[in-house]
C-alpha cells in the first residue's frame, strides 16, 4: 500500500511539474496575496474545535507556498491577523496568537529550510499591538532570514490597510518635520517641504514588495476586508468558493489561468499610472 | 566524438520539440477556457433575460434598503459611452438606489458630469450636499464623480493638511514613535481636500477584469466588489442578480 502511495505521489508531482511547465509559457505573477478566509466555518462543518480549522488552514498555507515558489512566484503575502480580529473573543485571539507563536518558533528551529530556498520572511503590520513573546519571536524570524533574496514571504499581522496608510502618513509627517527643523531657517518655502505620494509609499508596511498581481480570497467572499487596498489598484481579485483549508492545486491553477487571460490589460493599466 | 555530437543534437531537438508542444498546449488550454467563458456568457445572457421578465422568483423582491451607497467603476476606455452610463444609472435608480458614486481612473466621467446630471430630474452632485452624513436623508438622487486623483493623490494632499496641523500643534518632534493621528482625523483631512465621500456598500466593476482600478482605498474597507463584465454588454438582469447577491451577504467585520 505504501509503495502504491509513493508511486501515486510521484505521478502527481510529475503531473504538477508538467502543468507548471505549460503555464510558464505565459506570464507568471510576481506577487500573489491570500486572504485566508473560512477556517472557522471549516471547523463547524466538521463539528470540530475551532483551533482544528486554523491548524488545517496552516497545512493549506504550506501547500500554497509550495505551489507558488515551485511555479516561480517571487513574492507571497498572507493576511494572517487583522487589527479587527482583536475584537474577537479573547480565548480565540489567544489561541491564534499561540498558533502563530508555535509556527514562528518552528520556522526558527528549522530555519535551514527557508535559508535553503532563499526565502526571506517579513511580518508587516502594527507589531506593537502584539504581545511581547509573539513580537520578539517574529523579529527574530525576520532577522534570521534577512539575508535571503530569492523570494519574500510577507505575513500581515496586526494589519489593516487604513492603519498602514495612517502609519505611512505619520512617518512622512515626522520625516518632513525633521527636514524642516534641520533646514536653513531662511528656506521656509512650503513647496520644498510638502509630502509627496512617494514619501507615503516608502513608509508603507508593504514597501518591500511590489503591488500584488493576484489577491485570492477564499470562501467566495468578494470584499478585501481592509487588506492591501492601496496596493490593489491593478490587481486581479479572485474569490474561489472553497474554504481556506480546502484550497488546493485546482483553485491555484484556475487563478493563474485567469490572471494570464487578463495580464496584458492589467499591465497596460499599471504602465498608465 | 561523433556520438557526443549526435547526443547533443538529439537533446537540442528534443528540447525544441518539447518547447513547441508546451506552447501549443498553453494555447490549447487558453482556447478551451475562452470557449468556457463564451458558453458561460450565453448562459448568463439567458439568465438575465429570465430575470428581466420576472420569471425567476427569487429575484423579484430585493431588499434594496441594505444598499445605502453604490459605487460603479467603469473602465476609462468605455467611460465615453455616455448613453450606456445613463442607461445604467436609470436602471439603478428605477431599482430604488439614489446615492451613487461613478468612478473611472482617468476622470472621463467627470468631464461628462453636467451632461449626465441633466438627464435626471432632481439629481445633484454629491459635492454640493451640505453634510455627508445627511446624505441618507436626501430625497433626491445624488451623484458623485471620482477619479484616480481622489485616491492616492488625495491621501497625499490630506497628509499635508495633517502635517500643517502637526506643526501648528506644537507637538512636532516631541512624540516620535507614538500615534499622533487617528483614522477619524485622516477621514476629516480627506473631506477637507474634497475627497471624503462615504464608503460604498457595493462596488460594481464594468470592465474586462475584476479589478477596482484605483478606487479610493480609504473608502472600500468592507465594500463588496462584484465584476459585471464590459459596459457595452451590460444587462439589466445581471444588475438585479448582483444586487440580490449583495443583499444575501453577511459580514462579521473581523469578529
Amino acid at each position: 500500500m505504501g509503495r502504491i502511495n509513493q508511486i501515486y505521489g510521484c505521478l502527481v508531482s510529475l503531473l504538477q511539474k508538467c502543468i507548471f511547465r505549460i503555464l510558464s509559457v505565459g506570464p507568471i505573477p510576481n506577487h500573489i496575496a491570500f486572504i485566508m478566509d473560512g477556517n472557522r466555518r471549516y471547523s463547524k462543518r466538521l463539528n470540530s474545535m475551532e483551533g482544528d480549522g486554523h491548524k488545517a488552514g496552516f497545512s493549506a498555507l504550506k501547500a500554497m507556498l509550495k505551489y507558488c515558489y515551485e511555479f516561480g512566484v517571487r513574492y507571497v503575502t498572507v493576511y494572517a491577523f487583522s487589527i479587527d480580529n482583536f475584537k474577537r473573543n479573547p480565548e480565540q485571539v489567544q489561541s491564534l496568537m499561540d498558533l502563530m507563536l508555535e509556527k514562528i518558533e518552528g520556522v526558527l528551529k528549522d530555519e535551514s529550510v527557508f535559508n535553503r530556498y532563499g526565502i526571506r520572511i517579513i511580518f508587516s503590520g502594527n507589531l506593537g499591538l502584539l504581545s511581547e513573546p509573539v513580537r520578539s519571536t517574529a523579529e527574530r524570524a525576520m532577522l534570521a532570514t534577512a539575508k535571503n533574496t530569492t523570494a519574500i514571504f510577507s505575513v500581515c499581522v496586526a494589519y489593516t490597510s487604513t492603519n498602514e496608510i495612517l502609519h505611512a502618513v505619520q512617518k512622512s509627517c515626522e520625516e518632513k518635520w525633521d527636514e524642516i527643523a534641520a533646514s536653513d531657517s531662511s528656506d521656509q518655502d512650503e513647496m520644498h517641504h510638502r509630502i509627496k505620494l512617494t514619501d507615503i509609499e516608502k513608509h508603507m508596511y508593504m514597501a518591500a514588495a511590489p503591488d500584488p498581481d493576484i489577491i485570492i480570497r477564499t470562501s467566495g467572499e468578494t470584499r478585501l476586508s481592509n487588506f492591501l487596498l492601496w496596493q490593489s489598484a491593478n490587481c486581479y481579485l479572485y474569490s474561489p468558493s472553497a474554504l481556506w483549508p480546502e484550497i488546493g492545486f485546482r483553485q491555484f491553477l484556475w487563478g493563474i489561468l485567469n490572471f494570464q487571460r487578463i495580464h496584458f490589460y492589467l499591465d497596460k493599466k499599471r504602465k498608465q499610472l | 566524438m561523433d556520438f557526443a555530437r549526435q547526443k547533443r543534437m538529439l537533446c537540442f531537438w528534443i528540447d525544441k520539440i518539447g518547447n513547441v508542444l508546451f506552447r501549443l498546449s498553453w494555447h490549447l488550454v487558453h482556447a478551451i477556457i475562452y470557449l468556457c467563458y463564451f458558453t458561460m456568457g450565453m448562459v448568463y445572457g439567458l439568465e438575465s433575460h429570465l430575470i428581466s421578465r420576472g420569471l425567476l422568483r427569487k429575484y423579484k423582491y430585493l431588499h434594496i434598503s441594505k444598499i445605502n451607497y453604490l459605487a460603479i467603476v467603469i473602465e476609462s476606455e468605455e467611460a465615453c459611452r455616455t448613453s450606456n452610463v445613463i442607461q445604467l444609472l436609470q436602471w439603478v435608480t428605477a431599482l430604488g438606489i439614489n446615492h451613487i458614486c461613478l468612478y473611472d481612473n482617468e476622470g472621463i466621467l467627470k468631464k461628462s458630469k453636467d451632461f449626465i446630471l441633466d438627464k435626471f430630474d432632481r439629481a445633484i452632485l454629491f459635492q454640493d450636499t451640505h453634510e455627508n452624513n445627511m446624505l441618507l436623508d436626501q430625497p433626491c438622487m445624488t451623484l458623485e464623480f471620482v477619479s484616480f486623483s481622489d485616491g492616492k493623490e488625495a491621501v497625499a494632499r490630506a497628509a499635508n493638511v495633517l502635517l500643517m496641523k502637526y506643526i501648528k500643534s506644537g507637538a512636532a518632534g516631541s512624540n516620535q514613535g507614538e500615534q499622533i493621528f487617528t483614522e477619524s482625523e485622516m477621514s476629516e483631512a480627506l473631506k477637507t481636500v474634497g475627497s471624503g465621500g462615504p464608503e460604498p456598500d457595493l462596488l460594481l466593476i464594468y470592465g474586462p477584469a475584476r479589478c477596482h482600478l484605483g478606487f479610493p482605498a480609504w473608502r472600500i474597507r468592507y465594500t463588496e466588489i462584484q465584476h459585471m463584465g464590459p459596459l457595452k454588454s451590460m444587462k439589466y438582469g445581471l444588475l438585479v442578480k448582483a444586487l440580490y447577491r449583495y443583499t444575501m451577504v453577511r459580514q462579521n467585520y473581523g469578529k
